[in-house]
């Protein structure tokens, strides 16, 4: 019997990556599934309203290794403490027993849970969509960010921009220059002064960097008849759209307008959680857009993405108001949508705007129903599908 | 505790090992040892150690899971791998102290010892098993690279293939018969049994039996059966239907024997490092680590736990027994080493706990079986005087290849129209639905035409089937 130890190679640990490609392929497989899944998991609640960073964990089908295995009628044996008792329970079927070191012997039950990034989710979801890619869709650039960027220097200029080292290190030169002369008396030994010539300025040069802005309007109607399943469709509709525009955009800004029969601007928290009672202006909510878009986000430097959710019930003398406000958010907004909540069944008995804002001739305007949350991602894709790109 | 160390090191205190190991009667492979880091160990553990494997994404699936585990601490990594060849390779982690790779390097000559002389690996042809894995890498990849092939198509077999690999033949100590034999038995079978009244009995009818079946005797290996009966399977696929099977065929004995395999590979390492006379800091931390590996895990088996105490167990019943223990179970008849050592050589898993699990460990060991009920896992019956068989007969079908359903091809052209027929031997435990349905579109994936599983649920018989319309299921009538 002999027995041979072989030392550890660098080179041999760096060449080792063997299973690079079979992670690869396996990352392709979760990435499929969780496409096929898509509108499912973006439907979940855990997902709406997260950080970009955050992991979830996402339930994928599809890639479990299946195999004959047995079923829950199947009893084991384990060892205790010494004080197992009949009917003792001691554990619950979710989790998994603790593994025994070397794996893949056992079939065993294979359940399967991915954690992605919430990036990385988007990621996929924009994929799905299909959009064509961002280097060619051209987007409405603004130039939004102006400042002075140095280049060169000049005899002549404003005080503040004076370069102090250069005009100090400019009359050290003359002096030297001027002592190669020889010709200097004792007064002039001790002063020297700054002549005008040594003063330099910084030549300043004005920049202009193209950037991306982009803000994005959550207009929710908050009357009485918005309940709490409502506004979580109009959550996730939101969220989809945040998400969407921030992949796009350096700077996204966003936007919360909380209406009944007055708009107000409000935090997101509020937006989503505080209930308010009363009746309905769709109006209001479009004019206070408006407003804001005219203080804040001047249209010739953002890209403008608005988007309604309400249950449609308006009062009928607002209907002609809110048409008009709608069409003037059309013209200066890359987007605009109107979704209507309304969770199964409850559109038979409740007044719809959908109606009215069918004559509403735009090509960057959609108008959508929304029953339930499986329906979110479909009219999300139909909705992108309107932007309107400017040349 | 952390004392460097170098590869003289360890050849020195090698050396010291193998004269215990050659003293205590051991007899193994040529051994290499192989330093790697931690990313080769887990890239190791997600290829079952094989320097060379084909490539599939389940073994990406199981690198980035065990990474995953190994990066949040949940689980660390096993001290050893060591490999099923002749010669023995193991891989030892660069990152381990000293004592940990004296202690893996005395568990691995236990491996070695055990894989060299347990009957089970005795078809595994140890010398050849680096170069077989090898040989199936480079066709699974030169499939893979076949322009006219490609990987979508290699693993659109690949997947149901291993879904099927362990629905194999699994007691290698019975010999397969051919169908000449096969035929032999089945004319055998219909002859009348012989009858010492045949005068005033009426003339029994002869039946004769269908030769014609296929295949005569319910078949285990459906992987190679499918190869064998689809003849429309191009040769590629049954080439990689091969591969699979041969590759489940290297592991059944490894699974067959775990709990003894690794008891044995513990007492061993236990018993050498004991005799080492180590330096007092060396041997306390290897008391530590050995008590981590043989530790019960509450709620399960560890079988290094159970291995470890069975083979001390043995050995102690044999040398020095309780005059109790005379009594119940007899005057021993040979040494203590002499048992283990030809326990060693002639038991699986199963004959092992059956023949040395008693009562008593049982119960030291506080046993339980357990089972689902509803959400929560409840434990069913104890090792106590009455439930004890019980607990063990549980024991007995969940080690080894017990966790594996049988399923035998009954008919392959069931009503004359191709259709595979399968049957679950049904032994109480019943197939978990899910699985069954997506497995069974496996099956039909490689068979190309409609195929039935019957099985029991509940008590009441059904039959599954996958065809060109999907899954269906039938509930058995009572007079089937």
């Amino acid at each position: 019997m002999t027995t041979v130890f072989r030392p550890y190679s660098q080179s041999d640990a760096l060449r080792s990556d063997r299973s690079a490609g079979d992670r690869l392929r396996h990352r392709q497989k979760v990435r499929e599934a969780i496409r096929e899944n898509i509108s499912d998991i973006i439907a979940e609640e855990s997902i709406i309203g997260q950080g970009r960073d955050k992991i979830i964990k996402v339930p994928i089908r599809g890639i479990k290794e299946y195999r004959f295995v047995y079923g829950d009628n199947a009893a084991a044996v384990g060892t205790g403490e010494g004080d197992s008792q009949p009917g003792q329970v001691i554990g619950k079927t979710k989790g998994q027993k603790p593994g025994d070191g070397r794996g893949g012997d056992q079939p065993g039950v294979d359940y399967y849970e991915t954690d992605v990034t919430l990036e990385e989710l988007v990621d996929i979801m924009f994929e799905d969509l299909q959009l064509p890619d961002m280097e060619r869709k051209k987007l409405r650039e603004v130039l939004a960010e102006r400042h002075s960027k140095r280049k060169g220097y000049r005899r002549v200029g404003v005080h503040v921009h004076m370069d102090k080292r250069r005009t100090a290190l400019s009359r050290v030169r003359r002096r030297v220059a001027s002592s190669r002369l020889a010709l200097e008396t004792v007064e002039e030994e001790r002063r020297f002064p700054f002549h005008r010539d040594d003063i330099t300025f910084r030549r300043l040069r004005q920049d202009v960097k193209p950037q991306s802005n982009a803000v994005v309007l959550c207009i929710m109607d908050t009357s009485g008849s918005m309940d709490t399943i409502k506004k979580y469709l109009a959550r996730s509709f939101f969220f989809l759209l945040y998400q969407f525009v921030r992949a796009r955009y350096t700077k996204v800004e966003v936007v919360f307008i909380a209406h009944h029969t007055r708009a107000r601007e409000v935090s997101e928290q509020e937006f989503f959680h505080k209930g308010e009672s009363g009746g309905t202006y769709i109006s209001s909510g479009f004019l206070k857009a408006l407003e804001i878009i005219q203080a804040r986000f001047h249209p010739s430097l953002w890209n403008i993405y608005a988007f309604h959710c309400s249950d449609g019930d308006n009062f009928p003398n607002d209907n002609a108001a809110a048409l008009k406000a709608a069409k003037e958010l059309c013209d200066i907004a890359n987007l605009f949508g109107y979704g209507e909540i309304k969770p199964l069944n409850s559109s038979h008995y409740e007044d719809s705007m959908l109606q009215l804002f069918k004559s509403l001739q735009a090509p960057n305007f959609h108008s959508m129903l929304i029953e339930r949350k499986e329906d979110i991602w479909p009219s999300f894709k139909a909705f992108l599908s309107r932007e309107r790109v400017s040349e | 505790m952390n004392r460097p160390w170098t590869i003289s090191d360890l050849e020195y205190w090698d050396d010291k090992i193998r004269e215990k190991v050659e003293e205590f009667g051991l007899s193994c492979f040529p051994q290499e040892f192989e330093v790697c880091d931690h990313e080769q160990m887990l890239g190791f553990m997600a290829y079952s150690g094989m320097p060379s494997h084909y490539p599939h994404w389940s073994y990406g699936k199981s690198y980035e899971k065990l990474k995953t585990l190994y990066d949040y601490g949940v689980s660390g990594l096993p001290y050893e791998m060591v490999i099923n060849s002749n010669p023995s390779l193991a891989y030892l982690m660069r990152g381990n102290s000293f004592c940990l790779q004296l202690l893996t390097i005395a568990h691995v000559y236990g491996h070695n010892d055990f894989f060299k002389n347990n009957f089970t690996f005795r078809e595994t042809r140890p010398e050849l098993t680096i170069d077989h894995f090898k040989v199936r890498a480079d066709r699974v990849r030169s499939y893979a690279e076949d322009p006219s092939i490609g990987i979508a198509k290699v693993e659109e077999v690949l997947d149901p293939a291993h879904a099927l690999s362990f629905q194999c033949r699994r007691n290698m100590a019975i010999r397969k018969l051919s169908r000449d034999e096969q035929e032999q038995q089945a004319i055998a079978a219909a002859q009348p049994p012989p009858d010492p009244f045949h005068r005033i009995h009426k003339p029994p009818t002869y039946a004769e039996p269908d030769l014609k079946k296929i295949p005569l005797q319910p078949e285990e290996d459906i992987l190679l059966f499918i190869r064998d009966h689809n003849p429309y399977m191009p040769e590629w696929q049954k080439d990689v239907l091969t591969i699979v099977h041969d590759e489940a065929q290297y592991f059944i004995p490894q699974i067959e024997t775990k709990i003894m395999n690794e008891g044995w590979a513990s007492y061993w390492h236990h018993q050498i490092m004991n005799s080492l006379e180590l330096p007092e800091d060396l041997h306390m931390e290897f008391l530590v680590h050995h008590n981590q590996v043989v530790r019960p895990h509450p709620g399960s088996i560890n079988p290094y736990y159970l291995g470890f105490k069975l083979w001390h167990d043995i050995r102690r019943r044999y040398d020095e027994p309780t005059p109790a223990e005379i009594e119940k179970y007899g005057e021993p008849d040979k040494s203590g080493t002499a048992q283990i050592f030809e326990v060693r050589e002639i038991d699986r898993d199963a004959s092992f706990l059956r023949r040395f699990l008693t009562e008593e460990l049982m119960r030291n060991m506080d046993m339980f079986e357990y089972q689902r009920k509803g959400e929560d896992i409840v434990v069913t019956q104890v090792s106590d005087e009455e439930h004890w068989r019980h607990v063990k007969e549980t024991l007995l079908r969940n080690v080894g290849t017990g966790t594996i359903p049988v399923i035998r091809v009954q008919d392959a052209d069931f009503q004359h129209n191709r259709l595979l027929y399968l049957k679950h031997e049904h032994d109480g435990r019943d197939l978990q639905m899910e699985y069954a349905e997506k497995t069974l579109a496996y099956v039909y994936q490689l068979w190309g035409r409609e195929v039935r599983l019957e099985t029991e649920i509940q008590g009441a018989g059904y039959i599954f089937s996958y065809g060109p319309d999907g899954f269906g299921q039938q509930r058995l009538s009572k007079s089937n």
